[in-house]
């Protein structure tokens, strides 16, 4: 009897046991099968249909595929603004509006009116209509600049950029989303105060705890040197640093504490792509022998993918309540679900994000059903010593990315590609199985030739892209061990739960670290270590495959694993996290608050 | 752990099973995962079952509690003596304390019962007075099944079966949260208090003096 108890309260929240039930009452009604409607046998019927583990939502509606193009402006350029005003400062200019952030480290080495070696941009956090696919209706947004994706910020390194970002959003607001900011710039060498750590959340009438005031805007500076840069100056002055630590494909996202996944599910996240002399974003690049010449301008395609979700009238939703959130059942890519790109019959670098919140990916490239080939140029937006050649398939965590080298010129004008995920998830935990023919997300379309010549450089197994710093474990001052489960109705590492005024690692500026990251059975984790790329040593206590052999921000630990990574904390001291860029798991606290210090 | 099994040994089989069976049939539709509609929750997602305060008064979960209030919430049960609810319970009692006089007025604080069957309003006062709960602060019981709606429905479960039935797993979280701003989030509870203020204080909509 107590049997009936436990299951029948458990259907109270479970609408598929409940329509089993009712069923099973038709079945009896229609067979005559007395015994069945006795209540004792419903209740006991009722306990052999698995339960849902959590509210089942409808699918999203039907959206009509191929009608829309991502957007041009996506492959752009931000550009510069003359001047700011008031100008920036080291010290926040509180009495002008700025909200009370911590001083800027090393202000006069990437602020200098002298050299001009710095850029200014300015950027709105704005509400603003958006449609995701012509089936569904417009609706609003939080964006950068108001727009989904945002801006595209396309830098140089030695020369700082100085983003000053205004909070527009509508502090009146009813619904997910919480209407302040804090702004990462998802893996850039940045110092503390202007990494975007959780609690710096701030709008004009509301500071985070970790931030001494409220404002307006916030004036973040992102120097665009070498993590190394401290070292590099010791014998060279003018030095940024160690070139082999060089990043390529980044994203700046909302990192407000507690309220990431209803911000960036809100459309707040864009690209930052940073160039130097050996990717010097110029395919044209003759003049320069270090050039890698890859497909650039308008053929260096930023894609961001994220799963969203969609009620029966075509508004996005989340669940505000659920401790592991909802599975987006549609991949928006660019902003758009199921869109085109038209492609010249040329060589294209597209950078691909998953930029979450639960979704992992594996895309393939797929034409009239046939799996094709690509070049695999980066892991995390950090290129390679070597390009990996004729590969399948990448397979994407939620905030990791890839770059890679199509060349469209293997196919008939005309032709329509697919970029294919393979990777089957019937929830937020894990990927349930790898499936083809999987679920078209974008077509590209063939459509014409180029009208200037291709002169991107053919990539071979041979060409030699990027060197990688050397692991020097004599520098290595500390291990530590975190572990990645969920206690209490909690995400939790080492089983606590996050404060933000609490510091778990204090490793000490030049040093480095080699932590272990490991997770027990339930879910993968995929987590991101802020400012400085690090190296797997090992996963599972064997080394990593190819694409992970390569400087990395994210790691993702599948079901039961493990992996030891190699750390180094240089140059800018302050506060910054490691988490799971599971949305929901870090909005509910899958984080650990680490300092840098002297 | 205990879990709600080995709580209802003593309650009794018959009545359990009465539970049970009058729960089966009388669940209305709108007390189930609510589809969203891209309108705010509010009356299509929380039920509006009667509940009863630790001075016996019966309030519509919904109606009286819920709507347009800025609300804090928690759950326990009067026995949890494993570390949990009495922490949890130390912990809103500071935020209280920190609030001062906006609870009651403008912030709501409610403990619900994990274990409605034995809860009754009467040791649910006790358990206040022991705690030196100030005004404003409800401690709410009810019939389980309704309960166990309401705990479903604030997302104070896993995915787990196993660890759902671990009632213990479900008294260290909060929830904070405006009914007319549909703005929801959590707090951990058992950590500091200082951890549940700070998420109170970034749902709240500040009050913008001229």
């Amino acid at each position: 009897m107590l049997d009936h108890e436990e299951n029948s309260s458990d259907a109270a929240g479970a609408p598929v046991a409940e329509e089993s039930r009712r069923n099973l009452f038709k079945l009896a009604m229609a067979g005559g099968a007395t015994s069945l409607i006795k209540p004792k046998h419903t209740a006991a019927a009722v306990a052999e249909e698995p339960l849902p583990a959590a509210p089942v939502y409808p699918p999203s509606p039907p959206v009509l595929a191929w009608q829309e193009s991502i957007p041009e402006y996506v492959y752009k350029a931000k550009l510069p603004i003359s001047a700011l005003n008031p100008p920036p400062q080291e010290v926040a200019n509180v009495a002008m509006g700025e909200c009370g952030r911590n001083p800027i480290q090393r202000w006069a080495d990437f602020y200098n009116e002298t050299n001009n070696n710095f850029d200014l941009y300015e950027l709105r956090l704005k509400e603003q209509l958006h449609t995701f696919n012509p089936a569904y209706p417009a609706q609003n947004i939080w964006g950068y600049d108001g727009m989904y994706p945002g801006p595209t910020f396309k830098a140089r390194y030695g020369r700082a950029a100085i983003v000053r970002l205004f909070n527009d959003l509508p502090q009146n607001h009813v619904g997910f989303g919480s209407p302040e900011t804090s702004m990462h710039l998802h893996n850039l060498h940045t110092p503390s105060e202007s990494d975007g750590f959780p609690g710096d959340f701030w709008s004009a009438v509301k500071a985070g705890p970790t931030l001494a005031s409220a404002g307006a805007y916030k004036d973040h500076c992102y120097p665009n040197v070498y993590a190394g840069y401290d070292q590099s100056r010791i014998s060279d002055p003018t030095a940024i640093g160690d070139p082999r630590e060089a990043l390529g494909t980044l994203w700046y996202h909302d990192h407000t504490l507690g309220a990431t996944n209803a911000n960036v599910s809100k459309g707040m996240a864009g690209f930052y792509l940073l160039y130097d002399d050996i990717d010097s974003g110029n395919e044209n690049d003759f003049n320069n022998p270090k050039a890698l010449r890859l497909p650039s301008g308008d053929y260096d395609v930023p894609l961001m993918f994220q799963d969203m979700r969609f009620d029966a009238n075509g508004m996005q939703f989340i669940d505000q309540f659920g401790p592991e959130g909802v599975l987006g059942d549609m991949v928006v890519v660019n902003g758009k679900i199921k869109p085109y790109f038209k492609v010249a019959r040329r060589r294209y670098r597209l950078r691909i994000l998953n930029g979450g919140p639960t979704r992992f990916y594996e895309f393939y490239l797929v034409h009239k059903g046939a799996v094709k080939p690509f070049i695999h140029i980066s892991n995390d937006g950090n290129l390679f010593e070597w390009p990996l050649m004729n590969q399948t398939k990448l397979a994407l965590g939620m905030a990791e990315r890839g770059d890679i080298v199509v060349d469209f010129s293997a196919f008939p004008i005309g032709s329509e590609v697919f970029l294919v995920n393979r990777a089957v998830q019937d929830d937020t935990r894990k990927i349930k199985e790898i499936k083809s023919p999987g679920d078209q997300v974008l077509k590209f379309i063939v459509d014409r030739n180029p009208t200037e010549p291709d002169n991107s450089r053919v990539l071979t197994a041979n060409t030699f892209m990027r060197a990688l710093p050397p692991i020097d474990l004599t520098e290595v001052a500390a291990r530590r061990t975190f572990a990645f489960g969920r206690k209490g109705g909690l995400w939790v590492v080492n089983d606590k739960i996050f404060e933000v005024n609490t510091i778990d690692a204090s490793p000490k500026r030049g040093t480095a670290e080699i932590w272990t990251l490991t997770t027990g059975g339930g879910w993968a984790h995929p987590i991101h270590m802020h400012f400085e790329e690090g190296r797997i040593l090992k996963r599972n206590g064997l080394p990593p495959p190819a694409h992970e052999r390569g400087r990395k921000d994210v790691y993702v630990l599948h079901l039961g694993e493990t992996v030891e990574i190699f750390m180094r904390f240089r140059d800018f001291n302050g506060k910054y996290v490691m988490h799971c860029h599971n949305l929901p798991h870090e909005d509910h606290e899958m984080m650990v608050r680490w300092d840098i210090v002297d | 752990m205990i879990t709600r099994r080995e709580m209802l040994v003593g309650i009794g089989a018959a009545a359990a099973a009465t539970a049970a069976l009058s729960m089966l049939d009388t669940q209305p539709q709108a007390t189930r995962y609510a589809v969203h509609t891209g309108k705010t929750h509010g009356a299509n997602y929380f039920p509006n079952v009667l509940l009863t305060n630790q001075d016996g008064e019966q309030v519509e979960f919904y109606n009286d509690l819920i709507k347009n209030k800025f609300v804090v919430i928690n759950m326990m049960y009067a026995q949890c003596s494993e570390g949990v609810c009495p922490i949890t319970t130390y912990n809103m009692r500071q935020v209280q304390t920190a609030l001062g006089e906006r609870v009651g007025r403008d912030i709501h604080m409610y403990s619900i019962t994990l274990l409605p069957d034995f809860d009754t309003p009467r040791v649910l006062k006790k358990y206040a007075l022991d705690n030196k709960v100030g005004p404003g602060w409800q401690f709410l019981t009810g019939k389980s099944a309704d309960i166990e709606i309401i705990r479903k429905k604030l997302g104070f479960y896993d995915l787990d079966p196993k660890v759902d039935a671990d009632i213990t797993q479900h008294a260290g979280v909060v929830r904070i949260g405006h009914d007319a701003y549909d703005k929801w989030m959590m707090a951990p509870a058992l950590g500091s208090h200082k951890t549940i203020l700070q998420k109170i204080h970034h749902a709240d909509r500040p009050l913008i003096h001229a």
